[in-house]
């Protein structure tokens, strides 16, 4: 019969006899648990933040950008020729079948100006749809209007890093600002959607009527142009078929021959998105990866002290012995002697952990998700590492000869 | 049938192509509440005629009963049984624990047994008191004398209640007044609590104590008195 509490007790005292070492044992299980935990949670953490980037950026999106106009047989990107236009807007969303539905715009920076107070932001032109497109929200007043559009009232929509610097403390509905010296009426402030995934601050931002800032605030050499067209697939699957159709279109409606590049790109946005999460999934494995070898390190630590271990207490296992241990009782001794080393060191990387990703967060303003999964998988696997590493040392402690063991010195 | 029965017993070494009889044919049976010693110059198969009685080692060949069990049949972990619960041993380096107190040396054989904490604490207090150590319960070896220590080793070797003592040169790290202490407890042992106590020792004053010597020379018994 196994007598466990006994046998837990004398694994207790014989670690507590020698403190520093095993402290320094556990140290590379601390040092691994704590790294898996940071790891993933930070890794989990970016992949959470980027699947609700997806979600506010509206899904199924794809992004007609106009012109990219070849100098030289030098290609100057997406944006120097203004070509698309409104209509092609109008007939993407009456021509493609897989097209939801279409937002075109027009945007450019301008000076907002209110009281004593300044600010420079991009002023988008936008139809009704730009909102729920790009799933935007309203936090107070209301959106821009399909009777703003048709006649180009002047009216704005601010996001939240313009009110706070326009308009600190005070409520801006109702107040007239001025962009670029002309006076707007504020109608809504848009509910806040923070940092991108690419760190911009999606919030500083303004929109007006698509039409008046056609019409009455963008000067423009090209009139009926417009910047970009955001367009939502009807389903995931529709993305390819739609980016498909809106090139054949828009190549037939601006005569481009067969053999000549396109005057326009089309960006599959949600695409791009998914692309970004799986290569941070793959990413946060390879983390978890990078840190779990230093685990399997800790372990081979708590292999090396055992067999130490086990050299220096021959003699005390062949008393032991002598005295009636069996087989069983020593080598439950030692691998329960490296198990309270792992899970101790495991316990201690938890908590350790934890620490630092919650540092990490408050510091950097990371996104950090503490899984609880993670943190379970990252202590169960210290245990894991105890047996595995404590059962050599404790099956060769087991297998002494009592004599021998006896008259070791 | 005697308490201890051995029979012809044989312990080969072999190394390499030599082989070399550390016990060739004894036979010794030792009936209980003997008190015996074993002599012997050093190399005449003592200690392997010990560990063989201590059941620590099986012989060659030959045959081994202990309190009627055929010792001779047994596996590992049915010898630490046996020894749990047979023997007792008293060594000559005393050979407690390091870095763990008297009381807890004492309880040591009684966790081997599965015996409970409670029941544990109580009897090994009970045995350190016998000894007359019943306040240096919480010393550690190194806090003790070696007289001391040896009757912590003699204390463990009663707690499980075996019949009998196996001691190694009980005296052999101790002077001539503490030698003499030890010798009056195993007397006492063998004479009130009725343990069976075979000794190995090379000094003839040792010796004296036992009721009985047994000489061994080059792996024979070549003489066996009883005393009285």
């Amino acid at each position: 019969m196994i007598d466990f509490s006994s046998t837990f007790k004398i694994a207790l005292r014989s670690l507590r006899v020698n403190k520093m070492r095993s402290i320094l044992t556990s140290l590379g299980i601390i040092i691994g648990v704590s790294a898996v935990i940071i790891m993933l949670s930070v890794g989990e953490g970016a992949k959470q933040k980027i699947s609700k980037d997806i979600e506010s950026t509206g899904s199924n999106l794809l992004m007609v950008m106009s012109g990219s106009t070849t100098a030289g047989g030098v290609r100057m990107g997406g944006g120097t020729q203004p070509t698309l236009k409104l209509k092609d807007s109008e007939a993407i969303l009456r021509d493609c079948p897989s097209v939801e539905a279409v937002a075109p715009v027009v945007s450019e920076v301008k000076q907002l100006v209110f009281s004593n107070q300044n600010w420079s932001t991009s002023v988008y032109g936008v139809t009704p749809d730009y909102m729920t497109i790009n799933n935007w929200e309203i936090q107070d007043g209301h959106s821009i209007t399909e009777e703003d559009d048709k006649n180009a009232t002047k009216v704005a929509v601010l996001g939240s890093t313009v009110v706070t610097n326009l308009f600190g403390d005070l409520d801006p509905i109702g107040k007239t600002i001025r962009i670029a010296g002309r006076p707007f009426k504020v109608v809504g402030i848009l509910k806040s959607k923070g940092q991108s995934s690419m760190g911009q601050d999606r919030d500083d931002t303004t929109w007006i009527p698509l039409s008046t800032a056609q019409k009455k605030l963008f000067g423009t050499n090209f009139p009926g142009t417009v910047k970009f067209i955001n367009v939502q697939a009807k389903t995931t699957d529709d993305l390819s078929d739609a980016e498909l159709e809106i090139k054949a279109l828009l190549r037939e409606r601006h005569n481009i021959g067969k053999n000549k590049d396109d005057d326009f790109t089309v960006r599959n946005f949600t695409q791009m998105m998914e692309t970004i999460k799986q290569t941070m999934a793959t990413m946060t494995l390879l983390l978890g990866s990078i840190a779990s070898v230093s685990l399997l390190v800790g372990g081979i630590g708590i292999m090396n002290i055992m067999l130490v271990s086990v050299t220096e207490r021959t003699k005390e296992i062949g008393i032991r012995m002598a005295i009636g241990a069996k087989a069983i009782d020593i080598r439950l001794q030692f691998l329960i002697e490296a198990l309270l080393l792992s899970l101790a060191g495991g316990l201690a990387g938890v908590i350790i952990g934890i620490v630092i990703a919650k540092s990490v967060e408050l510091f950097t303003g990371m996104n950090v998700v503490l899984s609880p999964i993670s943190i379970l998988v990252s202590f169960g696997f210290s245990g894991f590492v105890g047996i595995v590493f404590g059962f050599y040392p404790a099956y060769k402690a087991s297998l002494l000869n009592p004599i021998d063991a006896l008259r070791y010195e | 049938m005697s308490l201890i029965e051995i029979k012809n017993a044989v312990k080969t070494y072999i190394t390499g192509d030599t082989s070399f009889s550390a016990l060739d044919d004894v036979s010794l049976s030792i009936d209980s509440g003997e008190f015996v010693a074993i002599m012997g110059a050093s190399g005449s198969g003592k200690s392997t005629f010990m560990n063989m009685l201590g059941c620590l080692d099986k012989p060659t060949s030959g045959s081994y009963f202990l309190d009627g069990i055929d010792v001779m049949s047994l596996n590992s972990d049915e010898l630490s049984e046996i020894r749990n619960s047979k023997l007792g041993f008293v060594f000559q380096g005393f050979n407690l624990i390091s870095r763990t107190s008297a009381l807890e040396n004492v309880e040591m054989p009684m966790i081997y047994k599965g015996i409970e904490p409670n029941e544990r604490i109580r009897r090994a207090k009970e045995v350190l008191k016998i000894v007359g150590l019943e306040n240096r319960e919480d010393h550690f070896p190194n806090q003790m004398s070696g007289g001391q220590q040896q009757r912590v080793a003699i204390a463990r070797s009663i707690v499980n209640d075996a019949p009998i003592i196996l001691a190694d040169e009980p005296t052999g790290n101790l002077d001539t007044k503490t030698s003499i202490e030890v010798m009056e407890f195993f007397v006492k042992l063998n004479e009130k609590s009725k343990k069976t106590i075979v000794l190995v020792t090379h000094e003839n004053d040792i010796a004296e104590y036992s009721k009985r010597i047994v000489r061994f020379k080059d792996g024979k018994i070549i003489s066996d008195e009883v005393k009285r």
